[in-house]
């Protein structure tokens, strides 16, 4: 866990005092909504549909146990009782009152947290793998870097006012588990054949309404320079970037517009006058950050634990459940176990405060008081001794928190949709229940295998339904809730041969009540088409393409429809 | 005259600033006082301006390039940069430009859409002189420069990151905090 030095402590409180003053002036009528706006969206706070929605940065994802006993103090004692964890490893709350809000960021800065930056068109929380510092394919820990990008990015003078939003992910393994391709900045953590450390930088990737891969400026960029080029794939940025069309305003637009070379020899002309000025890295620095995060006191264990292995050959219950949720570790005799908040019928990276304080205590007794947040929005206990996973899993199950489907189907990634959010076309809470509900049985889930369902209610994509092996989106047709469904999308290259990838669309979109039959014919499609168990269901796509999908969805209906076209055509 | 804010004081300002009009014409040229002209003013009667009595200033508009000016900065008594919308962050860019790679060193003034929560982040770039938007008091605004007492980021006045400094700031180049 990263600590706060004395700065750190004091710019977050001086934040707070700041933000405290700016609420005062506009409920005293001194700022209009219009310019409190501006302020409000970069500490995280919209005004949503039914009341505000405050956004809290929890830093790539990480947390302590005593930071989310403070999420649960703030959600009862300000909200309703319960928080959202989001794709971007954030938490946020639905139910706050603007007025309690400069309190709550108080309270969060007692406990080193804000929510600086969490909006507003500004370099927003810099997302990593939820695997940093653990993985076995690690590469460097990204938490590192991922903190010396925070403190850049905090409060920069000249990238305050950008054109739109921006978005960092730094992934620091083999495995991109922070999908780089599809983020403003991807920053692919690198060694060269010396063993020096560099970054490959990717420009311009994203998922909205314009899901675009993105572009590989650098294929080595040497970690000193990683500021100063950051800085100027920014600044080009800042200047250019449009500003009369909030849906064209974001980098990748740019980059197309541009193109990825012609961009990529801006960028250079403006690093040419940064590179090797002052804020090119040094040792000392990466050292220091380094030296701020603590790091878990790890027992010296010999290998496996012998009494996992009884249990998991005992109980297939455990089987199931370490088989989806246990995750391998560096250290010999540690695994990394996810609690999942995927239940059915509870809306997908909701906790209760309850909750969260049970894993708190979780934390504390097995896996060093600390604990991360996924994209995927579930939480990780990632210094679990194997000897401890059992009863972690009875007591994960008491809570409600041990569904074994980490990975799979019913593990849906899922914006908070039109139940809550303003912007949104159409629920997605009610259809990720629906086909949870759907797809119950177990067995049949763990035969599906290894399948992302991703759903977002509008082409803000908060739910990346574009990168879902099987994605669903909100849209509006004449005031009413239809659903388009596409598939073959990946996130990024998480194992060998499959990269990042949009899904394609497979035809007209659907009313809620059809989408688990839909869903269901996909998956019978899948079923009856891979060659083995190891071909996934988003492998099938990529090698058959979605025709065959398409006409089971369709069917004669989607024939016709081809015929009358054809016919058109020729005619 | 109008108020402005300058070296953190609030005092008044001399300079009369001329805009084009609508049809995008020149306005007169006033017979004496210092004016700030806008970019194409001065590129049209560059010559003209130069021979007139009074102090001359120039302005840019967020979209246009600093590079337009870089090499005349030494005839300017002021630049100033427009912020026709809070939001438009594009005057940030333009005033390191001029500070860090065009070398200004003069007064360099922010107007347009600004008031006393920009201020901390404009002056972070390099600007010493603020025309806040009208109805805003300049005098309560100053109180915006100590928002916060440190930066993690170099600023045109003090380029070192903290980084540089906390290492310069202890005796034996290690980190002190």
């Amino acid at each position: 866990m990263y600590r706060y030095d004395e700065i750190d402590q004091r710019l977050v409180d001086e934040r707070v005092a700041q933000f405290r003053d700016q609420t005062r002036r506009f409920l005293a009528g001194q700022l209009s909504e219009d310019d409190f706006r501006s302020l409000r969206l970069r500490n995280g706070l919209y005004i949503q549909r039914y009341a505000p929605m405050l956004r809290v940065a929890i830093p790539y994802g990480l947390l302590t146990s005593r930071q989310l006993r403070t999420l649960a103090y703030i959600a009862r004692k300000w909200d309703r009782g319960y928080g959202h964890f989001s794709t971007r490893q954030n938490l946020q709350f639905n139910w706050p009152r603007l007025e309690d809000a400069p309190d709550i960021l108080a309270e969060l800065a007692r406990v080193q947290m804000h929510a600086i930056q969490t909006s507003g068109n500004c370099v927003r929380n810099i997302t990593t793998d939820h695997f940093a510092g653990i993985a076995r394919d690690e590469i460097v820990d990204s938490f590192v870097w991922c903190e010396l990008l925070r403190q850049w990015s905090t409060f920069h003078p000249e990238f305050s006012f950008l054109p739109r939003k921006f978005k960092i992910a730094v992934n620091g393994a083999e495995a991109d588990r922070a999908a780089v391709f599809l983020h403003d900045i991807g920053l692919q953590a690198v060694r060269d054949t010396a063993g020096e450390v560099g970054f490959r930088v990717i420009v311009g990737g994203g998922m909205g309404r314009t899901p675009i891969i993105g572009h590989v400026m650098q294929e080595f960029l040497p970690w000193p320079h990683l500021l100063t080029y950051v800085e100027a794939v920014l600044r080009v940025y800042n200047r250019y970037g449009r500003r009369d069309n909030i849906h064209k305003a974001r980098i990748k637009i740019l980059v197309k517009a541009l193109t990825p070379e012609r961009f990529r020899e801006e960028v250079e002309a403006e690093w040419a006058s940064l590179k090797n000025g002052p804020s090119t890295l040094t040792e000392e620095e990466v050292r220091r950050v380094q030296g701020q995060f603590t790091r878990p006191a790890y027992a010296e264990l010999r290998g496996d634990d012998a009494g996992y292995a009884a249990h998991l050959a005992a109980e297939p219950a455990f089987g199931a459940w370490a088989k989806r949720n246990v995750h391998p570790h560096k250290v010999p005799g540690y695994a990394a176990a996810t609690l999942s908040l995927k239940k059915t019928g509870v809306p997908p990276g909701d906790a209760t405060a309850d909750q969260m304080d049970a894993v708190a205590d979780l934390a504390d007794r097995y896996s060093l008081g600390e604990l991360r947040v996924s994209h995927e929005q579930n939480l990780i206990l990632a210094d679990v001794r194997q000897a401890g996973l059992h009863a972690l899993w009875q007591e994960a199950k008491a809570l409600g928190l041990a569904t074994p489907n980490t990975g799979l189907l019913t593990n849906i990634i899922a914006c908070p949709g039109g139940d809550f959010c303003s912007l949104a076309n159409a629920k997605s809470i009610p259809v990720a229940q629906a086909i949870q509900e759907r797809f119950d049985r177990l067995d049949y889930l763990h035969d599906i295998g290894e399948l992302d369902l991703n759903i977002s209610g509008c082409m803000n994509s908060c739910g990346h339904h574009h990168v879902g092996h099987i994605g669903i989106l909100g849209v509006d047709k004449n005031g009413e809730e239809w659903y388009q469904i596409s598939i073959g999308g990946n996130q990024g290259l998480t194992r060998a041969g499959a990269p990042a990838a949009l899904g394609k669309v497979i035809g007209p979109s659907f009313a809620r009540e059809q989408i688990p039959d839909v869903i269901e014919k996909l998956i019978g499609v899948y079923l009856d088409q891979r060659e083995s168990e190891e071909e996934r269901f988003v492998d099938v796509v990529w090698r058959t393409g979605i025709e065959p999908f398409k006409e089971r969805v369709y069917g004669g209906h989607h024939q016709r429809h081809e015929r009358r076209q054809r016919s058109l055509a020729t005619a | 005259m109008a108020v402005i804010i300058k070296g953190m004081n609030v005092v008044s300002d001399p300079w009369q600033r001329l805009e084009l009009s609508a049809d995008g014409s020149l306005p007169p040229v006033p017979p004496s006082g210092d004016i700030i002209v806008p970019l194409a003013m001065w590129q049209r009667l560059r010559e003209g301006l130069l021979v007139r009595p009074g102090r001359l200033g120039v302005w840019l508009d967020s979209n246009e390039e600093p590079a337009a000016i870089a090499k005349d900065l030494r005839l300017f008594g002021v630049v100033a940069v427009n912020f026709p919308k809070v939001t438009d962050g594009r005057g940030y860019s333009i005033a390191f430009l001029l500070r860090e790679r065009y070398g200004w060193k003069g007064e360099l003034r922010a107007f347009g859409d600004i008031w006393r929560d920009q201020l901390f982040f404009l002056a972070g770039c390099g600007f010493n002189s603020f025309a806040l938007r009208e109805g805003e008091d300049p005098r309560e605004a100053l109180a915006a420069f100590g928002d916060f007492s440190e930066t993690y980021q170099g600023s045109v006045a003090r380029p070192q990151p903290l980084f540089r400094r906390r290492h310069l700031s202890s005796p034996d180049g290690m980190e002190w905090s």
